[in-house]
């Protein structure tokens, strides 16, 4: 990269994440005026947005090409009392907690103690929500059985597709107009709901429309100050591109990266949106202008690779809106999920990868930033090089790309009755979500713990860690004659919380469809357009309510060892087994071992265990599936954790794995960590027994040493891992290619890091099958790299 | 028929071409001072004390070494990973041990891979009356051959076997045509001299075909087994080859136009 991508790299990676009250300071000043107790809720949304976006701070970062932060500097991030006001307490936990913290001031806390909170307190969605949940609900959140993703912030989940591209604000506004004319109040009851909601839109897109123009001004003082000539003549371009986007639909490469970056801010200003937002397929919508401008000769490869570089920046000097309680343990990240997706199929099915591909490939290696993620699609259709060259960077040992598998994608959205078309033009967002872009709002309601279920139905009903009566009557395990029996039970204890939580999130959805309408996000996806629907009021084309199961791995070994123990080897009783976890295994060294090293375990392609996975996958499935949300969709599963497996292992006690009490749960569909024995191949396997077309997302994790990249053969096996396990229709699958860090804590904690393989010599092993002298050789190998 | 192996592993990289499963199978005429795998040499089951650390107490438990396995419930296994032989261009590698102590369950297990067309590899000291090796021709893809030293002498000193058959045994494999990967284990002061290697190059000389060469460094990472199943380890003092001296190993062969690659 260049030196000014440098500096900006530099900036962004070393600025500490603040907070600032300007947002929240704009956003109260307009719900304390006159003119917003006077219109609708929508129009008084788009106002609010209007306000914010007319008054908050600008902000130019030096040499940068794509201007705009939605703070007033990079990493400083704003505030959303009407969603979620946050106490003087709070801002002191995030100010210091150790990780993941967001830093304020003084100043900063003056403000909320003086305005924000006066105002706020006890009329925040937030505050909403908890006063609508009822008892059982808030028994089981706090019991650790499920998570609220929309508890503290809002439903957002979607993901921009090709429309934009091709449109200004100033065209949504012409269709606006023509939707309000068409608007038949006499035959349609909903026409006064609908023309509040589009006259919101209107708002929103000339917000949108004054900020652009608030930025060319800006652009302009600068480069009547600016003395390099050079800069001068980009600062005046960058001007005149900020006055044509986004009221126009973009011409060139430079205006497609404004453009969207415009559309960037003003989706994640409007609300705190969870997952934040994401300009999606990237090379397929860039392609059209780089494929142009290159052939006219207004455009080479290297400027490309500089606005792409810039535009970078930008994510990364947005982290995610501060997290506290039970979300920051869920999601205990600053990372805010805006994952670009590269490769895949055209919407006429055909290879989509072209050499922009390669050339943002290129960018993801070249910037190496934690944000915006980034991931490949894999269809059959693609060639090998897409892969090699991606596999070449996961080498590198950043976690990124990830590897999705389109062809799975596709045909689950197909089975979720998306057109053809709307499926091709999808992929993955957030962690490994799938999703129609440009057409879907697809949130995410919470993480659901199905090991905390199994343990309260092995306690009938009683959380053995709170005390507390959580669940239902379900028999108690000891009396029980037969594994089917136990099934019945879970299955049952499974129904009520899947019901609980799905009664939460349909409370919490018309709280959001009533209080806290999106005009602005409504604007680009559609149809809210045509439907005169808001985003969080089911005017998306498709609408799905994903519960995102966790801990596979977990309750599939646990379930294994009573199967395998009580029922079939009748080695033990369900009440050793119990008594066993009740002591957290203290004195049962011996049983924890039968249990860990002589028990069959899922992960490694054996079908015994593996029946278990698949067992509870099923009714899992069958549990939620179909279920009808509040917006004309349906509840859907996928299987992914971000960090809630630690969370939920440590309201969990231990458990009949060998697990011992609140260490943390097996994380996405992976096995259980160290349990997978086999190698990849066997876990792949494992792993694809359940069906994953049934989901929205799967996520497999798996480790490989860096050594295993230094030749062409191991470039070569991720490639053949991939496309044998996206045969077997897996959905996703991720390369951590671990370092000497790990090594180094394998060495203190084997017990945690049975699958870790290494390359030794002519073969690979297992560092826990290697002398110790040969893993500290390892270690001075993988240290020199 | 029955055999007796005592691993499988899977996702096998350096046993031949792509993603393989490599059985070895228990049993070794050969008693290598370098042997990584000399719990690989009986040909029975053993049954060994062995402890883990499960939070700083140690937990006594056994470890069994080798079992015995049905042809066709060892056929299952070796087709869980058809689609990855497929995809990957791999297969299945009998290795050992020698497979071929064991020749009327080997030759069973591969005439069933051929029957499911699965990519067959037979990794063998050569040592072995030809007849047992000729039975299993038609159904091998891939011999990977290895030639532990080319002095006959120091051949049965260190292995405790003379190589004459083995070389015989190899020129009739060559007569026939069949693709083979020669392996040498590289090992300083045991058959890394100038000497050593014109003498093996000798020996590749009289192939009527080029085979390639796989050169593995040796590598002290049998000792920790000695420790572990106790028995003498006669390999003190031999150090690891240096790269330098790897290298200009491999260049040795590949200015007589050999195709070599490290470590298999």
């Amino acid at each position: 990269m260049n030196t000014r991508i440098a500096l900006l790299r530099k900036q962004s990676r070393e600025a500490i994440p603040t907070l600032s009250a300007e947002r929240s300071q704009i956003i109260t000043e307009y719900y304390k005026s006159s003119r917003s107790r006077q219109v609708s809720v929508p129009v008084r949304r788009a106002e609010a947005f209007y306000h914010f976006m007319e008054y908050k701070s600008l902000c130019y970062n030096a040499g940068e090409l794509i201007i705009g932060e939605r703070g007033p500097e990079p990493k400083s991030v704003p505030t959303y009392p009407e969603i979620t006001v946050h106490s003087l307490e709070d801002l002191e936990t995030l100010h210091n907690r150790p990780k993941v913290s967001y830093k304020s001031d003084d100043a900063m806390r003056k403000i909320y103690e003086d305005e924000i909170i006066p105002f706020w307190l006890g009329s925040s969605n937030r505050d909403k929500i908890f006063a609508r949940m009822d008892v059982d609900w808030i028994q089981a959140y706090e019991a650790g059985v499920f998570t609220e993703f929309q508890e503290q912030r809002a439903p957002g989940h979607t993901v921009l597709g090709n429309k934009m591209f091709k449109k200004g604000f100033l065209d949504l506004k012409n269709e606006i107009s023509e939707a309000i004319q068409k608007l038949d109040y006499f035959n349609d009851p909903e026409a006064y709901s609908k023309e509040e909601e589009l006259k919101g839109m209107d708002v929103a897109a000339d917000a949108i429309i004054l900020y652009a123009k608030r930025n060319k001004v800006l652009l302009l003082q600068l480069a009547y100050q600016e003395t390099d000539k050079d800069r001068k003549i980009e600062l005046m371009e960058m001007a005149q591109i900020c006055n044509r986007v986004p009221s126009h639909a973009p011409n060139t490469f430079h205006e497609a990266l404004q453009h969207y970056w415009f559309i960037h801010l003003g989706v994640i200003s409007e609300v705190n949106p969870w997952d934040s937002f994401n300009p999606g397929r990237l090379d397929q919508h860039l392609y059209p202008f780089y494929a142009r401008e290159l052939a006219a000769g207004t455009l080479t490869e290297e400027r490309a690779r500089e606005l792409l570089s810039s535009f970078w920046v930008k994510f990364n000097n947005h982290p995610a809106p501060p997290k506290i309680g039970v979300t920051a343990k869920e999601s205990s990240t600053y990372t805010d999920f805006a994952l670009i997706n590269l490769g895949g199929v055209k919407s006429d099915g055909s290879d989509a990868v072209n050499e922009l591909t390669y050339l943002i490939l290129d960018v993801i290696e070249d910037m190496r930033l934690l944000q915006p993620s980034s991931m490949i699609q894999v269809s059959k259709k693609n060639p090998d090089r897409f892969i090699r060259r991606a596999a070449q960077i996961v080498g590198t040992g950043f976690g990124q790309p990830s590897i999705f598998n389109t062809d799975a994608i596709v045909q689950e959205l197909l089975n979720q009755g998306k057109s053809l078309e709307d499926a091709r033009n999808g992929g993955a967002s957030g962690c490994v979500e799938t999703g129609a872009f440009g057409t879907e709002s697809y949130i995410l309601t919470g993480y659901f713990n199905l090991v905390k279920v199994l343990e309260i139905t092995l306690h009938n009903g009683l959380d053995p860690v709170t005390g507390k009566i959580t669940g239902i009557e379900t028999g108690q395990p000891e009396e029980m004659k037969s594994f089917d029996e136990l099934m019945l039970a879970f299955n049952k204890q499974l129904q009520h919380f899947i019901n609980i939580k799905i009664k939460g999130s349909n409370t919490i959805d018309r709280i959001f469809a009533e209080n806290i309408p999106v005009p602005f996000l409504s604007l680009v996806i559609d149809d809210c357009i045509s439907n005169a629907k808001d985003y969080n009021n089911g005017g998306a084309r498709y609408n799905t309510s994903y519960i995102q199961g966790v801990g596979l791995g977990s309750i599939t070994d646990i379930l294994t060892s009573i199967r395998y123990h009580v029922f079939n080897k009748k080695g033990l009783t369900m009440h050793e087994l119990q008594e066993a976890t009740h002591l957290n295994f203290e004195k049962k060294e011996t049983l924890r071992n039968i249990l860990l090293n002589h028990t069959p375990k899922y992960g490694n392609d054996e079908d015994f265990p593996d029946e278990q996975a698949t067992l509870v996958f099923n009714l899992f499935h069958a549990a939620v599936n179909g279920r009808p949300n509040t917006k004309g969709g349906y509840y859907r599963i996928n299987m992914l954790p971000t960090t809630s497996h630690v969370y939920f292992g440590s309201v969990t006690g231990a458990t009949a794995d060998g697990r011992l009490a609140f260490k943390p749960l097996s994380e996405g569909i992976s096995p259980v960590q160290g349990a997978d024995r086999q190698g990849p191949t066997a876990v792949i396997c494992s792993a694809a027994k359940i069906d994953h077309l049934k989901t929205g997302g799967t996520l497999l994790n798996q480790k490989l040493n860096p050594d295993l990249f230094s030749s062409d053969k191991g470039k070569d096996v991720v490639l053949h891992l991939v496309r044998s396990y996206f045969r077997m229709d897996g959905h996703h699958i991720q390369f951590n290619v671990v370092t000497a860090k790990t090594l180094r804590e394998a060495q203190l904690h084997p017990e945690d890091h049975k699958d870790l393989i290494v390359r030794v010599a002519g073969y690979s092993d297992y560092f826990n099958h290697l002398s110790e002298a040969l893993q500290e050789e390892i270690i001075a190998r993988t240290m020199q790299e | 028929m029955k055999g007796i192996i005592f691993d499988i592993k899977r996702m096998a990289l350096h046993d031949g071409p792509g993603i393989r499963q490599t059985v070895f199978f228990k049993g070794c005429p050969l008693g290598c001072h370098w042997c990584h795998n000399p719990e690989s040499r009986s040909k029975n089951v053993m049954c060994l004390k062995v402890f883990e650390t499960l939070n700083s107490i140690e937990v006594e438990d056994e470890e069994i070494v080798g079992r015995e396995i049905d042809s066709v419930e060892l056929m299952g296994f070796i087709q869980r990973d058809s689609l990855i032989y497929e995809e990957s261009g791999g297969g299945v590698t009998f290795s050992g041990g020698e497979p071929l102590m064991q020749p009327d369950f080997l030759w069973e297990v591969l005439t069933l891979c051929k029957k499911h067309e699965i990519h067959t590899c037979v990794d063998t000291t050569g040592y072995s009356s030809w007849d047992k090796i000729e039975k299993i021709v038609p159904f091998t893809d891939l011999f990977l051959y290895d030639l532990k030293h080319p002095d006959n002498e120091k051949h049965r000193h260190f292995t405790g076997v003379e190589n004459i058959q083995i070389l015989k045994n190899l020129s009739l494999l060559d007569e026939l045509g069949k693709e083979i990967w020669i392996r040498i284990p590289f090992i300083p002061t045991i058959n890394d001299d100038e000497a050593d290697l014109l003498k093996f190059l000798a020996i590749l000389a009289k192939l009527k075909n080029k085979p390639e060469i796989s050169l593995l460094p040796y590598h002290k990472i049998g000792s920790h087994k000695y420790t572990r199943f106790q028995l003498p380890n006669l390999m003190h003092g031999v150090e690891e080859p240096s790269g330098i001296s790897v290298a200009f190993a491999r260049h040795f062969f590949e200015n007589e136009g050999y195709h070599v690659t490290i470590g298999g």
